[in-house]
């Protein structure tokens, strides 16, 4: 069985993104729309929330992924301070912008279902506000790559970076559970107890959650190949800028 | 079209929005790696030339 350090080659990993690229892209494309077309067409509104519960179709997802694109990057970036693989902190690199966009996405639709909701765009509760931070964090680390002309340079320092930030995505993710605070209401989609049967706290209807899982895959499978083709630019650009140091050289 | 009632406009800003972010996204990542790709040939070409 083949090593998954294999696609540390930047050329084996550019010829398999190549070949998955089209399949995941359609995979992604299919599922999100199906996802969303079920979502905002043919589910009822909440009692409570009206139609303003269609929004959770993408604010859910998009904050799910917000907060798993920094652990990705997490995990590839202490790849690259371990074991120096170009090709996994080109795909942090990549993988940054889409979480950019992401928490954006995130941020924007949590203010327009909270004015009607919670009566306000925003407010200064634990979960919001640890999430704008993560969002100042993505913009920090795309900003110290623009800021270092040395690549590996650049590498460690927004390796280091993403480390120092987990604590924000980290708390994205469980400060609604251990700050018994805030307007954010706890976990109510994807929780253990719930679908076993073992709490009897409210979660989300099976005729909202099918459709919201359908566009939670869609929203991972669109990351999968966004990452896949903007880690390959990256992989191009820097064999690009070899050559043309070899250039300069003779 | 489904009936939105009192908060059309807040159901249709967040997937206007959201809509517009990700398709800037996708249209951006696809034109950035036609622009690499063709630079990396360009200079390949340049190298085998040589």
């Amino acid at each position: 069985m083949a090593s998954i350090w294999e696609y540390a080659n930047p050329v084996k990993f550019s010829k398999t993104a190549s070949a998955v690229l089209p399949w995941v892209t359609v995979l992604a494309a299919v599922t999100l729309a199906t996802g969303l077309v079920w979502g905002f067409f043919f589910t009822p509104d909440d009692f409570r929330q009206g139609s303003t519960v269609k929004i959770i179709y993408i604010h859910v997802p998009a904050a799910m992924m917000a907060i798993n694109i920094w652990a990705m990057m997490l995990v590839t970036s202490l790849i690259w301070l371990i074991r120096r693989h170009h090709v996994s902190v080109l795909a942090a690199k990549g993988a940054a912008s889409v979480g950019v966009v992401m928490t954006l996405i995130a941020l924007i639709t949590g203010a327009v279902w909270g004015q009607p909701m919670w009566g306000t765009w925003w407010v200064w509760d634990p979960r919001l506000t640890s999430f704008l931070i993560l969002f100042l964090f993505y913009l920090g680390y795309l900003a110290l790559w623009e800021a270092i002309d040395d690549p590996d340079t650049a590498a460690d320092l927004t390796s280091v970076l993403c480390i120092v930030g987990s604590v924000f995505a980290i708390l994205s993710r469980y400060a609604v559970n251990f700050w018994n605070q805030g307007l954010h209401q706890g976990a109510s989609v994807m929780r253990a107890g719930a679908v076993t049967g073992t709490d009897t706290e409210e979660k989300v209807s099976n005729v909202f959650f099918y459709p919201l899982l359908l566009c939670m895959i869609g929203f991972v499978l669109l990351f999968v190949a966004l990452v896949f083709l903007r880690t390959r630019t990256e992989i191009h650009k820097r064999r690009t800028s070899a050559l043309l140091a070899r250039e300069r050289l003779s | 079209m489904p009936e939105l009632g009192k908060y059309a406009a807040e159901v249709l800003t967040a997937y206007g929005a959201s809509i517009v972010l990700m398709t800037v996204l996708v249209l951006a990542s696809i034109r950035a790696a036609r622009k690499a790709r063709k630079e990396l040939e360009a200079a390949e070409a340049r190298r085998d030339d040589r």
